[in-house]
């Protein structure tokens, strides 16, 4: 491939788009991690349902447009996961790492089982177009990623909102810091969990109807978006959901330029390579998260 | 003032294998030895091929679910990717014997030998980290060995690799060389549980249980535990890579999506969780119940789509409100099996 600057800067604002989209979906594992220290394994078959939620409220309310039913499968993705909370999570919630980990992991079974039988594996796509424009005189960009960029970065300004200017974000705060401690002062800590991770899940739906609207999509893809938000998260420091985004944007940004040197195949070797470089130079992420 | 560097006690000696506790009831190993020689010789009996096939798929489980259970129960660390070592074992034993001529014996070693060294490699790598991290890599671990394989010619890339079927003309035709990788899986069954026996009692196993206790006061106590978890890791990860390669020898190919289907480690983890995490006996009647669950639900017309979800159904009980398994609770609700039953 000829290695001009006009197709270098495509690929690199490709990416960066994606990148803000795929750190929202780590948002969402990093900040129930921060809350609770639950790494919730249920987070790639919880976005593969989004892009479902969206796909199936488009048709069923015979919309042309994806952005109403990414609003409503969001609003959905909030009782949902405060639901997983109080059927998995919460009588483990003190338990060893491996407790937590195998009840998240038994909600994705769970999910992949009823999606498997449901939709079947066959991949679907979101038949809309919104064109493309073009930026800096040369650079052809399609709308609906740019959108999807927008509302990533929009969501998480309200997230940022949320936690530092309302008093349920700071209650979502004091819990991450001491949850004894924030019971003592009369913070309904369980609650408190139940809405934390609820949210998570509600931003891993949000990016997945995103990327629904960007990407073709199969209930198995989830997979693959859990494995890069994990990346993410480890990249942006644990726990830290505002380093999520920035971890994202450096993801998008290998996922962008991988592919003028080697062949796609290899964009997972690589990410999980450096998935566990960060891990043994600085497991506490490029920005500081939770020790 | 210089200061002498404390020399670290090597974290496993071969004097750490002897029993901690004398006085070890002899039905704590012959129990499980039982009821796996018992599985295996039951095919010879009847004689019926239909019934060496289910043992082996089982045998193989139970393999993989006692294996295991040395990270997961004794140490108390979960890895999500098990089946990782099965496949890189059966390439490697595959490759050896389809494209270098070797023998299935070396094969079985080389496989055997390329899990362990995959897992003393992450293990020196990551086992340094507490806690979660290391379930987060093993999870990637299988993908980015897969997608390696995937993109590595001499494996065959994609596509994978396939043997002549005359080479097992040297093993007296394809009829005795099943019967044949049949006794091997058998004696590679009865391996992993002894095995299992001989770190669960021995002081390098007390070890790894106070890890999966209290990882600072097992630091505290003596124990390195860096090491201890990476050779506990290793443990778990050799005969599951033995068995790959007798598997893809018996199978006549390899490729990725066969070689690391995720789904078989999940299994594995349920099946440790349903007979009883750091046991012996456990897994392995874990993964004897599992498999007659499976065959169970498979077969019946309603629940074979949903098989999945049962299976994490009966994840989240176990985890929820039984969290000992199977062993684990009739220990607890049973003093006096405590004796007879590990």
């Amino acid at each position: 491939m000829a290695l001009d600057w006009t197709t270098a800067l495509s690929f690199l604002i490709d990416g960066l788009m994606l990148g803000f989209v795929f750190g929202v979906a780590a948002m969402g594992l990093t900040l129930i991690w921060g809350v609770m220290d639950v790494i919730n394994l249920a987070h790639g078959p919880l976005i593969a349902l989004a892009m479902f939620g969206v796909y199936l409220i488009m048709n069923f309310l015979g919309l042309s447009n994806p952005y109403p039913a990414l609003l409503l499968t969001t609003l959905l993705a909030l009782p949902v996961g405060m639901g997983i909370y109080y059927l998995a999570v919460h009588r483990v919630i003190d338990a060893p790492h491996l407790s937590s980990l195998l009840a998240t992991y038994s909600v994705n079974m769970m999910l992949m089982g009823v999606m498997n039988a449901v939709f079947g594996g066959a991949p679907r796509n979101i038949d809309f177009s919104l064109g493309s424009i073009t930026l800096f005189g040369d650079i052809v960009v399609p709308t609906a990623r740019l959108v999807a960029a927008l509302a990533a970065v929009l969501i998480a300004a309200a997230l940022y909102f949320f936690l530092y200017r309302t008093r349920v974000g700071r209650y979502i705060r004091a819990v991450t810091d001491n949850r004894d401690a924030a019971e003592l002062v009369g913070v309904p800590s369980t609650t408190i969990l139940a809405l934390s991770f609820g949210l998570g899940v509600l931003l891993a739906a949000f990016a997945g109807g995103l990327i629904a609207t960007i990407f073709p999509f199969t209930i198995f893809d989830g997979g693959r978006y859990e494995l890069k938000s994990f990346v993410i998260g480890v990249l942006g420091g644990l726990g830290n959901p505002i380093g999520s985004l920035f971890g994202g944007l450096i993801l998008g940004v290998i996922e962008g330029l991988v592919p003028m040197f080697l062949e796609t195949s290899w964009t997972p070797v690589i990410e999980f390579g450096l998935f566990v470089f960060i891990l043994l130079v600085r497991p506490t992420g490029l920005f500081g998260g939770k020790s | 003032m210089s200061q002498r560097k404390p020399s670290l006690p090597p974290a496993f000696r071969l004097a750490d294998f002897r029993p901690a506790l004398p006085g070890r009831h002899w039905a704590n190993w012959a129990l499980p030895l039982l009821v796996v020689l018992g599985l295996g010789i039951f095919p010879l009996l009847t004689g019926k091929d239909v019934h060496r096939e289910t043992m082996f798929t089982l045998l193989r489980a139970v393999v993989m679910a006692v294996s295991l259970n040395i990270i997961l129960g004794y140490t108390g660390y979960v890895s999500f990717g098990h089946v990782v070592f099965f496949g890189l074992g059966g390439y490697v034993g595959f490759y050896l014997v389809a494209v270098q001529g070797r023998t299935l014996w070396e094969a079985l070693l080389a496989g055997g030998l390329a899990a362990g060294l995959l897992a003393w490699l992450i293990g020196i790598g990551i086992l340094r980290l507490r806690g979660a991290y290391f379930a987060l890599v093993t999870i990637g671990v299988n993908e980015a060995v897969k997608a390696f394989i995937q993109n590595f010619d001499p494996f065959g890339g994609p596509l994978g690799l396939t043997m002549n079927f005359s080479v097992y003309q040297a093993y007296g035709g394809p009829r005795a060389m099943l019967q044949m990788t049949y006794y091997i899986l058998v004696a590679l069954a009865v391996a992993a549980v002894l095995l299992a026996y001989a770190v669960r009692t021995s002081k390098f196993g007390l070890g790894l249980l106070s890890i999966r206790e209290d990882e600072d006061a097992a630091e505290v106590m003596g124990v390195v535990t860096p090491l201890a978890k990476t050779w506990a890791f290793v443990l778990s990860a050799i005969l599951p890579g033995m068995v790959g390669a007798l598997f893809f020898f018996r199978n006549g190919s390899v490729e990725p999506h066969e070689a690391f289907p995720l789904h078989l480690s999940i299994e594995a983890i349920v099946m440790v969780m349903l007979g009883g995490q750091g046991t012996v006996l456990g897994p392995v009647l874990g993964a004897a119940g599992y498999q007659a669950m499976r065959a169970f639900l498979l077969t019946n017309r309603y629940l074979k789509d949903i098989q999945l979800t049962v299976s994490g159904a009966l994840l989240l009980l176990i985890v929820l409100f039984i969290p000992a398994g199977l062993i684990g609770w009739l220990r607890r609700r049973f003093p006096a099996s405590r004796r007879v039953l590990l």
